[in-house]
């Protein structure tokens, strides 16, 4: 294969385009759209803002409650949130091409690199935040905003978190996660990156430097499936899977001819495109239970499907076969007719996150603050920014109240 | 099929529909390709002593996404010879001998050059001569176009001399940009003008470009006030068709001019007195085919309405144009949502909240009912609710009955007639946000 397909899916609008879509905007008050995100962005304010030609007002307005404005354009379930609660759906018509609208305003400043935010007077107070994803970047731009000193310890060898390593290179591509992140870096925030909290530095040692702790470092491991062969060469977790996709040149991610992802939830969904658009011959889903209880949204259920994506439902996998060289050669699944081999060169685990390990934390200590997947279980982007830009607000409101 | 056929002080055309002097009748081969696609008629683009115009001579008010929403020119009347205009008329004429042609026509302000003008003219055959008195940019310094729209006197004088050797109907073009357009049509009348014609364009700048601060359209760094035209205008054009045509010392024929893009448009003017209708600025954006759908949509109109001729539908309206003391203060609305409709936007509530009379009330979006309702104590049936409303036939103004006569204010000051029990709330004064909660 020459080529791959990671084209942007929803490509950004025209100037054009934008302008007509914004003035269909129907401008709601105490708009349902706003109410749906989670960070409450006021969208007929930014759309309305877009209509008028004020795009760093617009962007202003998306990235005020949402530092994390520029990849929610692109990668936010739209379709169950903000676009879903529209009331157009309600007179019969497509909702508000609101992702897109917000993706042309950030854009507009993430491409001119216009700073809309700055660092606060310093008040003397230091936060140490752990995990440089969008939850402890968030909580991390608004204290600085706030004018307290912050220290990030990040894992990996870039900041990001799954923005950068973990979403579907169709929906986010790591260049716009690095700027996104880089933008809340230039208000002055110390990065340490490659450092693992709770191996290489303790907690306790953050708990005793620094004024109040942010963990926000995500969750752990793809869980294990439990079952024989899953140690076998050809068998991968579906994070790791992305991850090499997204940080090495589209060729070196080797990838089956005939693909198996075990599981069904979004990372399940972009674990079977991204390896269907690396040139394999068939990418075909297992699931245990049915079509009706698969846990992705129905708008990654169908990209899937547009993609010649496969599915089996009701087959839940009892173990990988070898083919005698260390190789994969099969997934043999039990069904209601009885067991049967899904012949397969490779396997894909998507079968969700266990919790970090290396890192646990006291639940009662009042100088310790969590967000994002670490907290909430796993969500998205835009839960993991809303619970980042809360805590900001509580660790300020603790180190300048009390 | 409805009857289209126009007869406008004694000149017929096939339909009403006729091109309004300006960039479209410039030339034969325009005029000759409108006649092809149906219009009715043409006011030929001023003659006068040929000018020289700038570049750069039209701006546009865009409306979000719709362009054109108003628009202003800058530019100036013919800028061909005469002879060379006057020849094309004929010719236009002499192909098209059922189609209206009419020669508008701006010379400077002496007996003798309107003279000679008017002669010249019609040896061409044209139907009739439009007086251009309008204008408002440019031709006005020079002491034509407005410059003598704007007063009377000059107005009577000119109709006058023209009068003295036209032997063919004479159109006076008003401008719009006096305080009372009737005090104009009156002279026109006085001067013996055969016919009117209005609205010509209404001074305006169209914008100023914000990296520049140059007014649009600019040329060379500066602009000058032009004639806004365009659907904007149309309100005002309609108002102004209204008080002439309504003017019991006019009482000659109106050609309808000012934002008219669809039959609607012209319908409307019909009902308030046009007897002809002339199209520029639709027809500069979208071009001469849209004549098709004025024809069309006015025709299907007219028969799915029982009307068979214009003149059953002409100044239909012009009655139930009042003054406001006239106007019944016993008719009662109020505004009625239909919630199975509505879409939960609340743009009445805020617009009634802010901008009218606190008449609605907002419901918690989390009860998954109507998330507003009316306040009926409160309602004052202004429209805003409706008017806002972005689903069609959602809200709407409701009659509420009650047992009193009609009373106007007129008769109500004079101590006649009683008014109809009224909420106190319906006095802004006894109602306010804070009385509400």
């Amino acid at each position: 294969m020459a080529d791959f397909d990671f084209a942007d899916i929803a490509p950004p609008l025209t100037p054009d385009y934008a302008l007509l879509e914004a003035n269909k905007c129907l401008f709601c008050h105490d708009a349902p759209c706003t109410i749906a995100c989670p960070t409450h962005i006021d969208v007929p304010a930014f759309i309305k803002k877009i209509a008028t030609g004020n795009l760093r007002g617009s962007a202003r307005v998306i990235l005020e409650p949402n530092p994390f404005g520029h990849s929610c354009a692109r990668a936010c379930p739209v379709e169950v949130l903000c676009e879903g609660a529209c009331v157009l759906n309600d007179r019969d018509e497509q909702p508000i091409k609101i992702a897109l609208l917000q993706r042309h305003a950030t854009d507009y400043v993430l491409e001119r690199k216009l700073k809309l935010f700055q660092a606060g007077k310093p008040t003397g107070k230091k936060i140490a935040i752990v995990g440089a994803g969008p939850a402890g970047l968030s909580c991390a731009r608004d204290l600085r905003r706030a004018g307290h000193a912050v220290t990030v310890f990040e894992a990996k060898p870039l900041p990001g978190g799954l923005n950068t390593y973990g979403i579907a290179e169709y929906k986010l591509k790591a260049d716009v996660a690095l700027a996104e992140a880089q933008d809340v870096l230039d208000l002055g925030v110390e990065l340490r990156l490659g450092v693992v909290v709770g191996r290489d530095v303790p907690l306790d040692q953050l708990l005793a430097e620094y004024d109040a702790v942010f963990v926000g470092v995500g969750l752990g491991k793809t869980k294990a499936l439990g079952i024989p062969g899953e140690d076998l060469q050809g068998v991968v977790d579906a994070l790791s899977f992305i991850e090499h996709l997204k940080t090495h040149p589209y060729r070196e991610t080797s990838v089956g001819k005939r693909v198996v992802v075990i599981g069904a939830g979004n990372t399940a969904i972009d674990a079977v495109t991204q390896a269907k658009r690396l040139g394999a011959a068939t990418a075909t889903i297992v699931y245990r239970r049915g079509e009706a209880d698969m846990p992705c949204y129905h708008y990654e259920y169908e990209l899937a499907k547009r993609d010649g994506c496969g599915f089996r439902f009701n087959a839940a996998p009892q173990r990988i076969i070898g083919n005698g060289s260390g190789g994969v050669s099969g997934l043999e699944v039990r069904t209601g007719g009885g067991n049967e081999t899904i012949p397969c060169d490779m396997v894909i685990v998507a079968i969700g996150q266990g919790a970090r390990t290396e890192l646990t934390w006291p639940k009662e200590d009042p100088r310790v603050f969590v967000g994002g997947d670490c907290a909430n279980g796993g969500a998205e982007i835009v839960n993991a920014a809303a619970e980042g830009v809360a805590a900001a607000r509580r660790i300020h409101q603790r180190l300048t109240n009390g | 099929m409805a009857d289209l056929k126009t007869n406008f002080a004694g000149i017929e055309s096939p339909n009403p529909f006729w091109l309004a002097s300006g960039p479209p009748t410039n030339t034969y081969g325009q005029v000759a390709k409108a006649f092809d696609q149906g219009w009715g008629g043409a006011v030929w683009k001023t003659i006068g002593e040929p000018i020289i115009n700038v570049f750069s001579r039209y701006g546009s008010v865009d409306l979000g996404p719709a362009r054109m929403m108003g628009f202003n020119n800058i530019e100036l009347i013919s800028d061909r010879p005469i002879p060379e205009n006057l020849k094309e008329i004929a010719e236009v004429k002499r192909n098209y001998p059922k189609h209206a042609i009419i020669a508008s026509l701006m010379v400077e302000s002496k007996r003798e050059a309107w003279h000679e003008m008017v002669k010249q003219t019609q040896d061409t055959g044209a139907d009739g001569i439009e007086l251009n008195f309008g204008c408002p940019h440019g031709m006005s310094e020079r002491g034509m176009g407005s410059a003598v729209g704007q007063v009377p006197d000059y107005t009577c004088q000119i109709v006058e001399w023209v009068k003295e050797v036209a032997t063919i109907p004479v159109i006076v073009k008003l401008t719009p940009n006096v305080t009372d357009i009737t005090y104009i049509a009156r002279a026109a009348v006085k001067g013996g003008a055969d016919a009117l014609s209005l609205i010509n364009t209404i001074n305006s700048i169209v914008g100023v470009d914000l990296s520049t601060f140059e007014p649009q359209p600019s040329v060379a760094g500066k602009s000058s006030h032009g004639g806004y035209c365009g659907p904007a205008v149309k309100p005002i054009a309609l108002h102004l068709v209204s008080a002439v045509a309504g003017d019991p010392a006019v009482k000659i024929p109106i050609s309808g001019i000012g934002g008219i893009a669809s039959w609607r448009d012209a319908a409307e003017f019909i009902a308030l007195g046009a007897g002809s209708l002339q199209v520029c600025t639709a027809v500069m954006h979208y071009g001469f085919r849209i004549v098709e759908d004025l024809i069309d949509g006015l025709s299907n109109w007219m028969d799915e309405r029982g009307h068979r001729t214009l003149a059953d539908i002409r100044g239909r309206a012009l009655p139930r144009v009042a003054k406001w003391e006239d106007l019944d203060l016993n008719y009662h609305l109020l505004a009625h949502i239909d919630q199975d409709k509505c879409i939960k936007c609340e743009l009445c509530w805020t617009a009634c909240e802010d901008g009218a009379h606190q008449a609605i009330r907002r419901l918690p979006r989390n009860n998954g009912g109507p998330v507003v309702e009316i306040i009926e104590e409160a309602c004052v049936g202004c429209n805003l609710c409706a008017a806002v409303c972005p689903v069609q036939d959602c809200i709407t103004m409701e009659r509420v009955p009650n047992d009193y006569p009609a009373v106007s204010w007129k008769e109500y000051a004079a101590g006649k007639g009683k008014l109809a029990p009224r909420s106190e709330h319906f006095h802004t004064a006894n109602w306010s946000p804070s009385a509400k909660r």
